[in-house]
């Protein structure tokens, strides 16, 4: 995206564009990101009701992969996943590895 | 038909602000400005004005509730003095860096510590560099015509900044003066009616206000800002000239005073630049060639015109009713003598700091700065460059 001058942007910085914040991806700043292991799912969904960025995408009632365009890696849904058995079905894995 | 009164300075803001009939108000009483307000909050319960009067626990709230409700899309005053100027301080940027046109009258007042009420200008002085217009007043009538000419400035298309009038406490606020009062019927054609640019109340048209910011946007904002500040002086003379097509009364960015084949000069802002006058015509009249210059449109400075209008002179005293601790000069002197820098040819400049805390700026001040001038003129020489008068030494 081409970044405007000063002579373009909005007096006072005043977004006029309603929900433009969807634009803004914010997936770069994630350092360790969520790994969903589907075999250890029992879809409980906690992991959606809990991320607070909305990066757990879930359809048909069923959850389905991380929306890594805005998942922060804050690790919430790792933490609350009940997982299968003991078996976790989200775990944190450092970014770059 | 103009209407010839004797009010205080602040009743006479109080009646500006009451023909301008705002649509929000948010103040705090502070001495000296309290009884400013206490008026118009009298208008407001008489039925007087419309405005909504927002009455707030602090300086800090006063101004969060006027910023809020002018993005909102109204046309919004305050008033302040002192230590509720300091208050306010942090949401002054927000108001100017989100291009709120804010009107507010300040009445001058010390700073504490130690604590005192009186006139001086530490307080609008601190705020110099907060993005606001700074309008300044001699007398009441001044203060009342800069009161109606803030609006139109304020709120013109290319400039939506907001806009701090002041005036001496006590000396002009509380000091009874010949006032001429323009019509409301007048005053309201004058300042027509406020269109917020995005009013946050348009649900048609969502907006968001007080954004982040990041690194890849911040100095676009701040520059397109600066570039604002550069239209101001254009409008300030235009609406300038509109007033005095109404009023019979002239303004510009700065009043001169026997100043085009002067000698020796004096800067000096609002109610002391009266008795600096009397003390020039006294000067005139020993054949001493002595002027004056008093600045008006201080925030954003006119480096340039200021410059121009001083530099024939042989020796200038710049005086500053607020000091700077830690910098050597006042805050006045410093910008006067960036405006000179640019010329070869300039006067030796002094300055001098006086009237602290309500401290009497009595004619004899005036006779022995000029006095002193004379003498720098004919020698050339400057026994010091910055001086406090009226103080017990």
């Amino acid at each position: 995206m081409k970044l405007k001058n000063w002579k373009e942007v909005n007096p006072g910085s005043v977004i006029t564009e309603p929900g433009s914040s969807e634009k803004f991806k914010t997936g770069s700043w994630r350092s360790s990101k969520p790994v969903w292991k589907e075999e250890n799912c029992i879809q409980c969904l906690f992991c959606w009701i809990y991320c607070p960025d909305n990066a757990v995408k879930v359809k048909d009632g069923k959850r389905g992969e991380f929306d890594y365009e805005y998942c922060k890696g804050c690790g919430i849904c790792a933490l609350e996943c009940p997982g299968k058995k003991g078996n976790k079905a989200i775990i944190m894995v450092e970014e770059g590895k | 038909m103009a209407k010839i009164v004797a009010v205080t300075g602040n009743e006479a803001v109080a009646n500006a602000l009451r023909q301008v009939n705002p649509d929000v108000c948010a103040a705090y009483p502070i001495t000296p400005q309290t009884d400013m307000m206490q008026r118009f909050s009298s208008f407001v319960s008489d039925g007087k004005v419309k405005t909504e009067l927002i009455l707030v626990e602090s300086e800090h709230s006063s101004m969060s509730a006027c910023v809020g409700a002018s993005a909102a899309g109204g046309r919004v005053i305050t008033a302040t003095s002192s230590q509720g100027l300091a208050l306010m301080n942090e949401i002054l940027y927000i108001a100017s860096g989100t291009r709120l046109p804010i009107v507010m009258p300040v009445v001058n007042r010390a700073l504490s510590a130690p604590l005192n009420i009186h006139g001086d200008h530490s307080d609008a002085m601190y705020a110099r560099d907060t993005g606001w217009i700074q309008l300044w007043s001699e007398n009441a009538q001044e203060a009342y015509d800069n009161t109606i000419q803030a609006f139109p400035i304020a709120e013109h298309i290319d400039i939506r900044l907001p806009v701090m009038i002041c005036l001496d406490g006590f000396i002009i606020s509380h000091s009874i003066e010949r006032i001429e009062y323009l019509d409301d019927e007048q005053v309201q054609n004058f300042v027509g009616d406020f269109k917020q640019l995005y009013p946050l109340l348009d649900i048609q048209h969502p907006v968001s206000y007080g954004p982040l910011i990041l690194p890849d946007y911040y100095m676009e904002f701040r520059r397109a800002q600066a570039e604002v500040n550069t239209k101001v002086s254009k409008v300030v003379l235009d609406v300038a000239s509109d007033f005095e097509k109404l009023s019979g009364r002239k303004y510009g960015l700065f009043e001169t005073y026997r100043l085009e084949d002067a000698e020796i000069g004096i800067v000096i802002l609002n109610s002391a630049a009266g008795t600096t006058k009397d003390v020039i015509d006294e000067f005139r009249n020993k054949g001493i060639k002595a002027g004056l210059l008093k600045p008006r449109l201080y925030r954003p400075f006119p480096y340039e015109e200021t410059g121009e209008a001083l530099k024939h002179l042989k020796a200038l005293c710049v005086l500053d009713r607020a000091d700077c601790f830690g910098s050597s000069f006042g805050p006045v002197y410093s910008d006067i003598a960036a405006s000179l820098y640019p010329f070869k040819d300039k006067p030796v400049l002094v300055n001098k700091i006086y009237g602290l805390g309500g401290r009497d700026y009595l004619p004899e001040h005036a006779e022995i700065v000029l006095n002193e001038l004379v003498d720098i003129a004919e020698t050339g020489k400057v026994k010091s460059y910055k001086e406090y008068i009226g103080v017990r030494e």
